[in-house]
C-alpha cells in the first residue's frame, strides 16, 4: 500500500498508510492526518485511492496545497511527489513493486461493477472474499486487489512457471522507443543521384526509403542497432553488393546500400 | 460469397519477453471476412483455455451460421442486417461454454477473455468487443481507435479523474470491467461501420497497445503498410523490444476493393450455381 511521510523542516514525524478511500488532511481533529498548524485549514485536502492510484485533492484550503512546488487543485500521485501544505511536507511513497510482482500484477483481472465499495476499506475483507459475488471473478484475487498486491493470488501461476521478469530493467510503462544504454545515432548519406550528399539522421523507429508502388525498404531503429528490411517492389535491396532477402539485415558502420537505383552509406555518427 | 480477394489479412501472435504461456488466441476466415481476438486470464493455462474457446467457438459457429444465413440479410424482426444478431448469438455460445467449463472443472475456476471480433460484408463492417482488447483503424492517412476499452482506467477517464497522458502512468491498467465467461451472461457491445478500400483495421490484445505508443503504432501503419505482414512482425517486435511483458497479438486486415453483397439478379446466379 501507498505511504506518506510527514515532515517539518527535513524532520520526519509520521508515516501515514493509504489504507482508505478517502484519506483526509487537515487542522481539525477529525482529519486522518490531522496537522494542528494554523496555516493548514480546518479540512484541507483529501486524497482518494482507487487501488494502486491515489489523487489528492485541495478542499478549497485558504492557504492552497503544492506538489513538487507547483499549487494545484487536483492531482495524480506518482511515487516521490512531496505535497506541501504550509511548512509541512507529506511524501508521497507508492507501493514498491519488485520485478516479479510487477509481472505478475500486470496479469489482467476482472472487475466488476459494485466490486469498488469492497475494495476500498483496506484488505480487511479480503479473507471474506472468496466467492463472494461483489469480488472479482478469480476468488483469490479480490483478497489481492484488495490488499494492493497480486502476489498471493497470482502465486499459482508464478508456480506454474511464469519466469520473475527477465531482467529488461525497465521502468513499468514506459513506452520509449530505445531502452538501450546510450544508442548511437545512425547516418544515412546519399552517395549517387540527385540528391547525393545529402544526409539524414535515423533518429525515428522507422525509416521508408525509396519509392512507393516501385521499391520501398525500411530502416528500423532497435534497442540492438539498425536493421534493413524489403517493404514492397519486385527488388531487393542490395547491401555491399549483395542483394538481401526478406528477412531484416543488421546495418553496420560504413555500410553501402543501393535502393532503386541510389547508392546510400550508412554510418554510425561519432 | 468469398471474400478473400477483396481482403488482404495478416496476423501473429508471439508469448512476449515475460511470459511463458501465449494466453492470447487468435483466428481468421478471410473467405468468410471475420477475425477474432481474445486475450485470456486465469491461473495454470484456463487463460489460454478460455481465448482458445472464445476464437474457436466463434470462429466455427459463425462459419455454420454463415452457411445459412448472410450477414446482409435482413432480419424480418428488428428490419436491422443479421449481422450483430449472429455475432451476438455466437458470442453468448462462447460465453455459455467458457462459463460452464469453469464452474464444472475448478482448475478453470474464475477462467475469463477478453474478445474482439470483426465481420466484413457488403462494404461494410461489424465489430464486437469486451474487456480491452481493441481495434483501430487506418483510414485516409488517419489513425484512430475504434473501440473503448471496457476497463477501470477507460472508466476513469470519461469521469475526468484521469487525462488520457496520467492513464498511461496509472498502476490500475490490468482490470477490465467485463470479460467472457466470467458470468452466465455478457454483454457484447457491437456497432456497425461503413469501409473504404484502403482501410487499414488493426486487431490487438493490450500487449501491443501498453506497450508501443499509439503514435508509433500509427507510424508502423502509415511506413510499413504496403506490406501487412512486415506491419505484424514490426509491431510484435517494438512490443518486445519495449519490455514485452504480456503477450502481444496483432492482427491486421486491409480492404482491397469494394465487396458489395450480391443484389438482384447476381444473387439468382449465387443461387443457380
Amino acid at each position: 500500500m501507498a505511504k506518506l511521510i510527514l515532515s517539518m523542516d527535513g524532520l520526519v514525524l509520521k508515516e501515514y498508510t493509504l489504507g482508505k478511500e478517502r484519506t483526509t488532511i487537515g487542522r481539525k481533529p477529525h482529519n486522518d492526518i490531522q496537522i494542528d498548524n494554523l496555516a493548514v485549514s480546518g479540512e484541507h485536502a483529501v486524497i482518494v485511492t482507487i487501488l494502486n492510484d491515489s489523487f489528492l485533492e485541495d478542499l478549497g484550503s485558504t492557504n492552497g496545497t503544492l506538489v513538487n512546488g507547483q499549487p494545484v487543485k487536483k492531482h495524480f500521485l506518482q511515487n516521490n511527489d512531496v505535497v506541501e501544505l504550509g511548512k509541512y511536507k507529506l511524501k508521497y511513497l507508492a507501493e514498491a513493486t519488485g520485478p516479479a510482482k510487477a509481472a505478475d500484477f500486470e496479469k489482467t483481472m476482472v472487475l466488476r461493477p459494485g466490486a469498488m465499495k469492497a475494495f476500498a476499506p483496506a484488505a480487511a475483507p479480503a479473507h471474506a472474499a472468496p466467492g463472494a459475488p461483489a469480488a472479482a471473478a478469480k476468488p483469490a484475487a479480490a483478497g489481492a486487489v484488495a490488499a494492493g498486491v497480486a502476489a498471493g493470488a497470482l502465486a499459482a501461476g508464478a508456480a506454474a512457471g511464469t519466469p520473475a521478469a527477465k531482467p529488461t530493467g525497465e521502468a513499468p510503462s514506459a513506452p520509449a522507443p530505445a531502452a538501450a544504454p546510450a544508442p548511437r545515432i545512425g547516418v544515412l548519406q546519399v552517395l549517387t543521384g540527385g540528391n547525393a550528399g545529402k544526409e539524414l539522421e535515423l533518429v525515428k523507429p522507422l525509416t521508408r526509403l525509396g519509392k512507393p508502388g516501385v521499391q520501398v525498404a525500411v530502416i528500423t531503429r532497435r534497442p540492438q542497432g539498425y536493421f534493413i528490411t524489403h517493404v514492397e517492389g519486385a527488388n531487393f535491396p542490395v547491401l555491399n553488393g549483395k542483394t538481401v532477402d526478406a528477412q531484416a539485415h543488421p546495418l553496420n558502420d560504413h555500410d553501402i546500400i543501393e535502393l532503386a537505383g541510389v547508392k546510400m552509406e550508412f554510418f554510425f555518427k561519432t | 460469397m468469398n471474400l478473400s480477394e477483396a481482403l488482404e489479412i495478416a496476423a501473429a501472435t508471439d508469448p512476449g519477453m515475460v511470459r511463458s504461456h501465449n494466453e492470447d488466441s487468435i483466428a481468421a476466415d478471410p473467405s468468410k471476412g471475420l477475425v477474432v481476438l481474445a486475450d485470456g486470464m486465469g491461473g495454470y493455462n484456463a487463460g489460454e483455455v478460455a481465448s482458445g474457446m472464445a476464437t474457436t467457438v466463434i470462429t466455427t459457429e459463425l462459419q455454420h451460421v454463415l452457411e445459412e444465413h448472410a450477414p446482409y440479410d435482413i432480419d424480418e424482426q428488428s428490419g436491422q442486417r443479421l449481422a450483430q444478431k449472429l455475432i451476438a448469438a455466437q458470442i453468448a455460445k462462447a460465453n455459455t461454454s467458457i462459463y460452464q467449463a469453469s464452474q464444472s472443472q475448478p482448475q478453470y475456476a474464475g477462467m475469463g477473455t477478453t474478445l474482439v471480433v470483426a465481420l466484413f460484408y457488403d462494404n461494410r463492417v461489424t465489430i464486437a468487443h469486451i474487456g480491452d482488447s481493441r481495434l483501430y483503424l487506418l483510414r485516409d492517412g488517419e489513425f484512430k481507435q475504434v473501440t473503448k476499452d471496457h476497463s477501470l482506467l477507460q472508466e476513469q477517464i470519461d469521469s475526468g479523474m484521469l487525462t488520457r497522458e496520467q492513464a498511461r502512468h496509472s498502476a490500475n491498467k490490468n482490470l477490465v470491467t467485463r470479460a467472457l465467461g466470467i458470468d452466465a451472461t455478457v454483454e457484447p457491445e457491437i456497432h456497425d461501420y461503413d469501409t473504404r478500400p484502403g482501410d487499414i483495421y488493426l486487431l490487438c490484445s493490450d500487449g501491443l497497445c501498453d506497450m508501443v505508443s499509439d503514435e508509433d503504432i500509427e507510424m508502423v501503419l502509415q511506413t510499413l503498410g504496403a506490406n501487412l505482414k512486415l506491419c505484424v512482425q514490426q509491431l510484435i517486435q517494438m512490443a518486445n523490444d519495449n519490455g514485452g511483458r504480456d503477450n502481444v497479438s496483432v492482427m491486421l486486415v486491409r480492404v482491397r476493393r469494394e465487396y458489395p453483397a450480391p443484389r438482384g439478379l447476381a444473387k439468382l446466379f449465387g443461387w443457380l450455381k
